[in-house]
């Protein structure tokens, strides 16, 4: 089977297909920006797109993203290796402190921005509920989140 | 909306794009993995420990106990009490009877149920009270009694005036174990160097502690183990003791296998055996004249340290310092006592023994004032520690701006709080919400004080092209440390900070700085910048003053260049670093900064007990569900003293991430122990707070440099964290009439009046 990672084709041996999705991408595609903060789906630390859509991927298996779009956060950067508008808007507000969470957030605001161009902060309040963050108390996330929504319109 | 700053830290652009490697996304060659066993014990004698059939489960490489131990089987940062690996006993469920190494983390995981432990259960002591009495049996026998500590305050007689006082109330307060949930649970590689030296990466907040740790277990000499510095992913004060045995382990599993090793945990690992918050049992009477006057207190708390010692002296010391909160007081008598259980181990948590004291001492005044008639927020004035006032350990605070009415100030003017007030509920409303405003104020001493060795150090080491090296015994938990070292820095320099790389710091290339907790990196390590920045500046004034036709004392730093007298003379500072090479001299520097005398007598519990002191307050707007009980938050404000405000909105970072804490230990958080096992070990039952929890925040800041620091800057990390309990209780009062003595605070809907 083919997966899409970051854009490109990546072959997935009969072996891998039952790998969980988040231990594939860390180990095998040394794509360690991906995090595991819980393991069971409760914090998104872990989160990445498929097919656009915020994923956990400690939960998935490798087969599940058979034939589909995987982005994750080192695919978000522009092809020239600047910064996307979003991970910019997350540097300006201090909404980065240990770290641990922010991928997985800053996907998930990804994720919500292309469908919510003018969202309200209650709207990105709810869009990131599912991503635990322990430093930020999310208020400069929140800045950071709608700075950027400018850049989705 | 809050108020923005742009912000600036030396790390972020790594950790948005995920480039950032922290310990788990280190690859080594030939990397094994180790994993920890635990019994099904809380309290019981070992007699074996079998693992011949682990041992030959496929890939595992070896597995170790206790015996396989070179050095000191236990270690800790004040008693030596900790069992790194289980001995003699369990003494609590989240005690390692062995590690298993493999050649992958699924094999090592696999064999962990062919080790099998044969021990001889104890009655397990779980209820402090209960261990603290006279016979009870002990977690160790050694230690002759189960009581861990006892520190007092002994001012005035406070018995004698407690009789005269117009008005006494005597409350009892409970709280409740909490989990630091930092979101990186516990890592450790530990790499065997062909020097002999073992090498350890780590999520720490304490590398020094960290090699104290793995050098006691492999039994050699500190200069043999190197620890060194990755971004780690949260801290709160819980990524000293638990993950420094971690990486111990993983450094012995490395000795005894002569492979790099590495020891991740889960979440569930994470959260059965590392170190909480302490629980506490607090009784206090309070005595205080009809007009409001506090005239007397007695206190009494009782701390559940848990299985191992840990912090626990010193976190007891600090709740028996601040024991009054921030009010001048006469007659004081504290007994704080540190007592072991076999519950989890309790050590370090932002806060540090201040948010339960502050929990109970501020809902205190308040039910106070209302006893004599007059606002809360007049009874605290009336009271309250101002410029030159004396602390109840006997501390006249005139070396600093005492800013506590400043915060209030702010505060109540941000929310509003005068008008506010008038429209709570108090338990009477028309609809099912009933609407409430709270607040809560402290003091809190910076850095260690007089609990211990406070001093820390830095190095510059200016390259000759004017690219600056710089390094500070602080470690980057996620607060900004690192950034906050280069700002300082810059500033103090006259260089922009791009010209600066803040150097990953290692154990082996910087001196003992103690741990980056209490508040103390940007006060201790950025004071340790500014000394080494102006010793730099003396030698480079001194040396270029020829140059630059004045005297040495005449030389300024300013916009990347070094000036004369008048601006006739000026050198740019890469071209100034270029002379110094022609004269064969080193623009290096080491800097320290050793922190202001401190005394504390034990017997009295009198002394100075902190260099210097920060000053905050916090309020809240809530709504409460009369049907359901709910707590809806509406708005919160913060208002601290921070002496400088290095990064503004780090600092503000700092104010959102403490209130947010506050809230989740206010309203969901707690371990849940049945029989001394931890039931919730992972996110889906321990509930922290969620962006939908928590309301928009607005952060103020107060600044009044500080004399005694040399970068004029204070601390702000755990004063934001140690407020939102009482200020929260305070307006739940406010909203239903009725006060919560413990935490969480639970509204029964039936508390509906
Ligand atoms: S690691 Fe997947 S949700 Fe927490
Ligand atoms: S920045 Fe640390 S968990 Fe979000």
């Amino acid at each position: 089977m083919i997966t899409y990672v970051n854009g490109r084709p990546r072959e997935v041996g009969a072996a891998e297909r039952s790998k969980n999705l988040l231990a594939w991408l860390r180990e095998d595609c040394d794509l360690t920006g991906t995090k595991n903060g819980c393991g069971i789906g409760a914090c998104g630390a872990c989160t990445v797109l498929v097919d656009g859509r915020p994923v956990r991927s400690c939960r998935r298996t490798v087969a599940d993203a058979e034939g589909k779009r995987v982005l994750t956060i080192e695919g978000l950067a522009r092809e020239d290796g600047g910064l996307h508008p979003l991970q910019q808007a997350f540097i300006d507000a201090g909404a980065v402190q240990c770290g641990f969470c922010t991928p997985g957030m800053v996907l998930t605001a990804h994720a919500f921005l292309l469908q919510h161009r003018n969202p309200s902060r209650e709207q990105i309040r709810k869009a990131i509920s599912g991503n635990l963050c322990r430093c930020t108390g999310y208020q400069q996330i929140i800045d950071a989140i709608e700075a950027a929504a400018p850049h989705y319109r | 909306m809050s108020e923005k700053h742009s912000a600036w830290r030396n790390d972020a652009a790594a950790k948005v794009t995920g480039r950032a490697r922290y310990t788990d996304d280190l690859k080594f060659h030939g990397l094994l993995h180790a994993v920890p066993v635990y019994t099904d014990h809380v309290h019981a004698r070992i007699r074996a420990i079998d693992t011949a059939a682990a041992q030959r489960s496929p890939g595992v490489v070896r597995v170790i106990t206790a015996s396989d131990v070179p050095g000191s089987v236990t270690f800790g940062q004040i008693l030596r009490d900790y069992h790194m690996l289980a001995d003699d006993k369990v003494r609590f469920n989240g005690d390692v009877a062995a590690v298993l190494v493999a050649e992958t983390r699924e094999r090592a995981i696999a064999a962990i149920p062919l080790v099998k432990i044969e021990a001889e259960e104890l009655p397990p002591l779980l209820d402090p009270d209960e261990a603290m009495k006279p016979g009870a049996p002990l977690v160790h026998e050694g230690h002759g009694s189960n009581v861990v500590n006892h520190h007092v305050v002994r001012r005035g007689d406070a018995a004698a005036a407690l009789a005269r006082c117009d008005h006494v109330i005597e409350q009892e307060f409970r709280t409740q174990f909490i989990e630091h949930a930092y979101l990186e649970p516990e890592t450790a590689v530990a790499v065997p160097r062909q020097d002999g030296v073992t090498e350890i990466y780590a999520s720490m907040q304490h590398p020094f502690s960290t090699r104290r740790f793995v050098a006691a277990l492999l039994g050699v000499p500190l200069a043999d183990v190197e620890v060194r510095t990755v971004p780690m992913g949260g801290g709160f004060g819980g990524k000293d003791d638990t993950v420094s045995v971690v990486a111990a382990r993983a450094a012995l599993a490395a000795r005894l296998t002569g492979r790099p090793v590495k020891m991740t945990y889960d979440r569930e690992w994470s959260v059965r055996e590392s170190y909480k918050r302490h629980p506490y049992r607090i009784k206090y009477r309070l005595g205080f004249s009809r007009e409001g006057r506090m005239e007397a207190c007695e206190v009494r708390v009782v701390a559940d340290a848990g299985a191992y010692c840990s912090v626990t002296p010193w976190v007891t010391w600090r709740s028996t310092v601040q024991c009054c909160g921030p009010y001048d007081v006469p007659h004081v008598h504290c007994d704080v006592y540190g007592v072991y259980t076999n519950n989890v181990v309790t050590g370090a948590m932002r806060g540090f023994g201040s948010p339960q004291m502050n929990f109970a001492i501020e809902q205190l005044v308040e039910m106070a004032a209302e006893k004599c008639g007059i606002s809360a927020t007049a009874f605290r004035r009336k009271n309250m520690l101002r410029q030159g006032s004396v602390t109840i350990t006997g501390q006249t605070l005139d070396t600093h701006t005492v800013s506590l009415e400043q915060a209030l100030d702010s505060t109540l003017g941000q929310v509003d709080f005068h008008d506010k007030y008038k429209k709570c509920s108090l338990g009477r409303s028309e609809s099912d919400e009933l609407y409430g405003i709270g607040y809560a104020i402290s003091y809190r001493g910076m850095s260690l004080g007089a609990e211990g060795m406070d001093f820390n150090a830095a190095v510059i080491n200016v390259q000759f092209d004017g690219s600056i090296l710089l390094e500070a015994a602080v470690h980057e938990n996620g607060q900004g440390a690192e950034s906050a070292m280069v700002l300082l820095c810059a500033e103090e320099l006259g260089v922009s900070r791009e010209r600066i790389r803040y150097r990953m710091p290692s154990t082996a290339n910087i001196p003992d700085g103690g741990t980056t907790v209490a508040s103390r990196g940007t006060i201790m390590g950025g004071g340790a910048v500014v000394n080494a920045a102006r010793a730099l500046k003396t030698k480079l004034a001194e040396l270029l003053a020829p140059q630059l036709s004045c005297k040495p004392d005449d030389v300024r730093f300013k916009d990347d260049h070094i000036w004369g007298k008048d601006d006739s003379h000026t050198l740019a500072f890469g071209e100034a670093m270029h002379q110094l090479f022609l004269m064969q001299e080193y623009p290096y520097s080491f800097g320290t900064f050793k922190a202001p005398k401190v005394s504390w007598d034990e017997h009295t519990g009198q002394g100075n007990a902190y260099f210097t002191w920060v000053y905050g307050c916090q309020a809240v707007e809530l709504t409460v569900n009369k049907k359901t009980g709910r707590v809806k938050l509406l708005n919160m404000a913060a208002s601290h003293e921070v002496g400088r405000a290095v990064n503004p909105a780090m600092v503000l970072g700092q104010f959102y991430g403490g209130m947010a804490m506050g809230t989740g230990y206010a309203l969901f958080e707690q371990i849940q122990h049945e029989k001394g096992k931890i039931q919730n070990t992972n996110f889906d039952r321990y509930r922290i707070p969620r962006a939908t929890d928590l309301p928009e925040m607005t952060g103020l800041i107060i600044e009044n440099a500080d004399p005694l620091s040399p970068s004029g800057a204070k601390g702000v990390g755990e004063p934001t964290n140690e407020l939102m309990a009482p200020a929260i209780a305070n307006a739940v009062y406010n909203a239903t009439g009725r006060r919560h003595f413990a935490l969480p605070i639970r509204i029964e809907p039936e508390d509906r009046p």
